[in-house]
């Protein structure tokens, strides 16, 4: 698993829950407190080591946790970098949903060893998408329901988001979109404010 | 009648849609019609009406741009920018339309769309969307924030390394300690209460090796040298290299003067058979100095090592290639 996954998953364990709880979290799983690097490459089973650590050390569903991570990791000062680079998928929450099976590709321009699942969106009806997503990784689908989630508030649309299981070898992710322009949403600038 | 297949009519709308960044320019020159992004950028309100050599200045091809017909300039590369505008300068293309209807100059950041962009506040609605600049500057954000990821980490790595190396207690070059590991050696006896022999060698015409042949011939001449003063000890005996061309040995039960001084002998006349680097025979000698744990209450590496250097200073003095034992 790319080292920008399991970074994403060390932050979000660690600033959700603190410091501490992460180095309980990392103590079980058996790997140092001071986690993961964002630029090299783990082997699959230490994200599942640390995922099944943090559901036993929190007491939380994995599935929880996995939708967590997806709006934190859109919503969270932190990963700042990443929702703008989401954002550039379309000018708003209709147009990204539509641009949303570029994202493995997009992920693969930024970081060229960065393999997201793949990811197939069919539009079912008007404003309503049946997302599928086919991953070894198993939850993946579950990160992406609570990404999508947080990329609707931020782009200020009313929508709902649900997992809906594994069907056909993909795990399957529904979303209707009420309203597009529900409430003001974030700001996003084209250009990037200096702050890194 | 049909229609003529060479003749599209296109509604400026259509126009503005496809090319926001474009303007129709009347065969007079003047500006008939500026699109919106074109309209968000220029710095006159109401650009329609003016002279379109009044409102931009043409840079590139200068030897085409000449008394202002712009017959020559269609289809070129052409740079352009905004007169009186210091900022962006833009790439931009010129093309005929219908007979009598004037030129269309369509325009575009490229390479300074980053700074564009954050000038005027553009928003992905002011570009087409079959326009690539969006991807493009996703594209240099993404590569800013890896970048950024890995100035971090190279700062992380650094700090690491720079820990590991405090650490250490090892020499680089020879394999031997270093002054931290001869302190813990040294500690070591001390609480043990073991007596023990403290020897300063230092490599006698050393510099001119290293000024004739080079520092790689330096740096083998140093590992030969560590070898075979290696050799000369005893196990339990302790080397450590704390200089460029500084040894220290501390050695368990020699303590008296003969034994020391015929130690020392051999050291020396170890270090003093040639050492082959390649086809360059290089010779050195060592000069030693020594001092000896019953000489002091506490010992101490400083005081030790103070002690000894004065000796090997007199052997300096004296001629080189010979060793002293600190008077106590």
């Amino acid at each position: 698993m790319h080292g920008l996954i399991n970074k994403g998953l060390q932050g979000f364990l660690a600033e959700t829950y603190g410091r501490q709880t992460w180095s309980r979290i990392a103590d079980r799983a058996n790997i140092a407190p001071e986690g993961f690097e964002a630029l090299l490459t783990y082997d699959a089973q230490v994200t599942h080591d640390v995922l099944d650590a943090a559901v036993e050390v929190l007491g939380k569903p994995r599935a929880v946790l996995l939708e967590d991570l997806g709006t934190y990791l859109v919503s969270h000062p932190t990963t700042e970098p990443v929702r703008r680079l989401l954002r550039f998928g379309g000018l708003d929450f209709s147009d990204f949903m539509n641009s949303l099976d570029e994202l493995p590709g997009r992920a693969r321009l930024a970081v060229p060893d960065l393999w997201l699942p793949d990811i197939q969106t069919r539009e079912v009806a008007p404003d309503a998408f049946a997302v599928a997503c086919y991953s070894e990784f198993r939850g993946f689908g579950q990160i992406l329901t609570g990404l999508l989630r947080a990329m609707a508030d931020d782009y200020g649309a009313l929508a709902f988001i649900e997992w809906e299981g594994e069907r056909g070898g993909a795990e399957q992710v529904s979303v209707r979109l009420l309203e597009g322009d529900y409430s003001e949403g974030r700001q996003f600038d084209l250009s990037r404010k200096q702050a890194v | 009648m049909m229609p003529d297949p060479s003749q599209i009519p296109v509604p400026v709308e259509a126009l503005d849609a496809l090319l926001p960044m474009h303007v129709v320019v009347e065969p007079d020159g003047i500006v008939r019609h500026a699109a919106p992004t074109f309209r968000k950028i220029c710095p006159v309100a109401e650009p329609v009406g003016m002279r379109f050599l009044d409102l931009l200045e043409i840079e590139r091809p200068l030897t085409k741009v000449g008394t202002g017909d712009f017959e020559n300039l269609v289809g070129a590369r052409l740079r352009l920018r905004f007169r009186g505008r210091p900022g962006t300068s833009m790439k931009g293309v010129m093309t005929p339309l219908a007979p009598e209807t004037g030129l269309l100059v369509d325009l575009s950041f490229g390479i300074s769309v980053v700074a564009a962009v954050a000038e005027y506040g553009l928003t992905g609605a002011d570009f087409a969307p079959s326009d690539q600049t969006i991807e493009m500057l996703y594209l240099a954000e993404a590569n800013a924030a890896a970048m950024a990821e890995a100035h971090r980490l190279i700062g992380r790595l650094e700090s690491s390394r720079d820990a590991a190396n405090e650490a250490s207690l090892t020499d680089g070059l020879t394999g031997l300690g270093n002054r931290r590991a001869l302190e813990a050696w040294l500690a070591a006896r001390v609480r043990s209460g073991r007596t023990f022999s403290l020897l300063q060698v230092d490599l006698d015409y050393f510099k001119a090796v290293n000024d004739t042949h080079g520092h790689g011939t330096g740096d083998a001449v140093l590992q030969a040298a560590a070898h075979r003063l290696r050799q000369g000890l005893r196990p339990g005996d302790d080397l450590a290299r704390i200089g460029g061309d500084e040894f220290v040995a501390l050695l368990d039960r020699t303590t008296d003067a003969a034994g020391l001084s015929a130690l020392a002998e051999r050291l020396i006349a170890a270090v003093e058979a040639p050492v082959c680097v390649g086809t360059t025979e290089c010779r050195i000698s060592a000069s030693i100095g020594a001092a000896v744990s019953t000489g002091y209450a506490e010992p101490t590496l400083e005081a030790m090592l103070a002690d000894a250097d004065d000796a090997l200073y007199t052997v300096k003095r004296t001629g080189r290639g010979r060793a002293r034992i600190h008077a106590g």
